[in-house]
């Protein structure tokens, strides 16, 4: 086999890998337990180093994704067999007392290895991953290592930190499963609603890691967020978990991902929304966008994504940043606030009063609230204060930004204060 | 509850081998097994089942002679087993009639096993 053959069938590998490999671990899952979640990582590798080794003998098979769903299901019959008495697997659940059966093993395994049911085997792993016992970031890492297919390496370069570090807080996942037994499960309709709260806050975790620049690989970026959508999008799909908040966070997630071509510059640079070349914008997935904005228009309750989405589209829909509907913002944010009153949320409200009612009143609302210990703490406050006195007063602007400065970690939000501070008058 | 031993003899002409030209067939006759076997795993009473070859030794006396066997009439052939659990005698003979083996001329042989005295 040539070299490039070769090439082309490792790059099919890895492609494979991030589609694939999430849904091979969620089946396995169902069949020897979230308490063995190494045991069918195992498997997933196996399968697919088996699969490169056999496609380079004998070529590229017609289905590359049925051949690897074949493979790892006989692979788990192969772990179930040998396994059959020992007490790696609790064959004591009813649904695998027939796996441990020659009699019901075939047909237990063509149900389970079921095509139409292997996208709600992936969500109802997600809710395991998004467990409340579990940390918000070990729930990202564990997302990202089982259900998206991401090496560790990956992962660590994404959240800039040490393989060592992700593989410690993967570990310690494994062990909540093992400790707690978690079973991938959808939750019990009246815990619904708060379940898949923490499942759509993990997701969009996720895709602000991707959204916002605290990285400047590219790749990574868009990896993430795409990764995001994807998961989001079989929270749409499955007649399990079609609630509003998922269709009005997939809505505001397209909102955002159709702008992010234009929000940094060609040397990474963050390009700030009057700036920015709006014939950049995706309009193709700000029209999905509306899509699922229209689609999330039912029950009775709004959620923050439904404003965040609202606000979003305000912003997409505007020809120019001076033709921006403020007041329709500034209202959707009053909105947001009585649903949601974090400090960032009145944060970003501030910087809208801003916007709508100048300095005056911006500075008499920070006199008045009583968050300000909080967005002491954020250089996105110094930033905005820096942005009120600009005009006015220099030196007062000047401390600001360099206490923004001292604030963020992030090179391109550095530079951005740096340009700022480079243009004022003193 | 009890635990009972089924043993199922006979029904060779539904054996894996005897079907290989009939595939369909043969995923026919395993989902009567599945259905059987799932309706008492969903209550909680299998305990573990599975298929034995035809072929195997026998070993003898104090001697320990080894022969080849067990060479029965395909109706005696033990062809595989089930344990349960049951209330009584009469409710595990109530289950095996569920046993698709009986519908290949096969029977089933119930056996409640037995605590030996400490």
């Amino acid at each position: 086999m040539n070299r490039d053959a070769q090439f082309d069938i490792n790059k099919l590998g890895d492609q494979l890998f991030r589609r694939e490999a999430g849904k091979m671990v969620a089946v396995l899952t169902k069949i020897f337990g979230t308490e063995n979640l190494q045991l069918s990582e195992d498997v997933v590798q196996d399968t697919f180093a088996n699969a490169l080794h056999t496609w380079s003998l004998k070529g590229i098979p017609d289905n590359p994704s049925a051949w690897l769903m074949r493979a790892a299901r006989n692979k788990a019959v192969d772990t179930l067999r040998r396994n059959k008495f020992s007490t790696l697997i609790d064959f004591s659940d009813p649904e695998r007392t027939l796996l441990q059966s020659e009699y019901t093993l075939s047909i237990m395994m063509d149900r389970i290895w079921n095509e139409d049911e292997i996208r709600d085997d992936l969500l109802r792993m997600m809710y395991a991953c998004c467990h409340t016992g579990i940390s918000e970031e070990n729930q990202i890492t564990l997302i990202l290592k089982t259900l998206c297919g991401f090496s560790t390496a990956e992962i660590a370069k994404a959240f800039v930190t040490s393989e060592d570090a992700v593989s410690k807080r993967l570990y310690r996942t494994k062990e909540f499963f093992r400790e707690h037994r978690v079973k991938p499960e959808f939750p019990p309709p009246a815990l619904l609603k708060d379940r898949t709260a923490a499942v759509l806050r993990t997701i969009y975790l996720l895709f602000n890691e991707g959204y916002n620049s605290t990285h400047t690989d590219e790749l990574i970026r868009k990896d993430l967020l795409e990764q995001a959508m994807y998961l989001c999008g079989l929270l749409c799909g499955s007649q399990h978990t079609r609630l509003p908040e998922v269709f009005a966070a997939m809505a505001l997630m397209c909102f955002h991902a159709a702008r992010i071509n234009s929000r940094i510059d060609d040397t990474g640079g963050i390009v700030l929304l009057a700036q920015q070349d709006r014939s950049l914008w995706d309009r193709h997935l700000i029209g999905k966008g509306n899509e699922f904005l229209n689609k999330a228009a039912f029950g009775e309750e709004i959620s923050s994504y439904h404003v965040e989405a609202a606000i979003a589209y305000e912003h997409c829909m505007a020809p120019s940043f001076e033709t921006t509907n403020w007041q329709n913002i500034l209202r959707y944010y009053d909105l947001l606030v009585s649903i949601h009153p974090t400090s960032i949320v009145l944060l970003n409200r501030l910087t809208v009063i801003f916007k709508v009612y100048g300095a005056a009143r911006t500075l008499n609302e920070i006199s008045q609230s009583s968050c300000i210990r909080e967005w002491n703490r954020n250089y996105l406050f110094h930033a905005l204060m820096g942005d009120i006195f600009a005009n006015t007063d220099p030196a007062a602007a000047k401390t600001s930004y360099e206490t923004a400065l001292q604030l963020t970690q992030s090179a391109a939000e550095k530079d951005l204060l740096r340009k700022k501070l480079s243009g004022l008058a003193c | 509850m009890a635990e009972y031993l089924f043993l199922f003899r006979g029904g060779a002409d539904m054996r894996e081998e005897a079907l290989q030209d009939a595939p369909e067939k043969w995923q026919e006759h395993m989902q009567k097994w599945m259905q059987w076997m799932g309706g008492l795993s969903a209550q909680g009473k299998l305990v573990g089942a599975q298929p034995l070859k035809d072929t195997g030794k026998q070993v003898a006396g104090t001697g320990k002679v080894v022969t080849d066997g067990p060479f029965m009439e395909g109706k005696e052939m033990v062809g595989g087993y089930l344990i349960c659990k049951a209330g009584s005698l009469d409710e595990a003979v109530e289950i095996s009639k569920g046993c698709p083996v009986l519908e290949h001329d096969g029977m089933v042989e119930v056996r409640e096993i037995k605590e030996l005295k400490m």
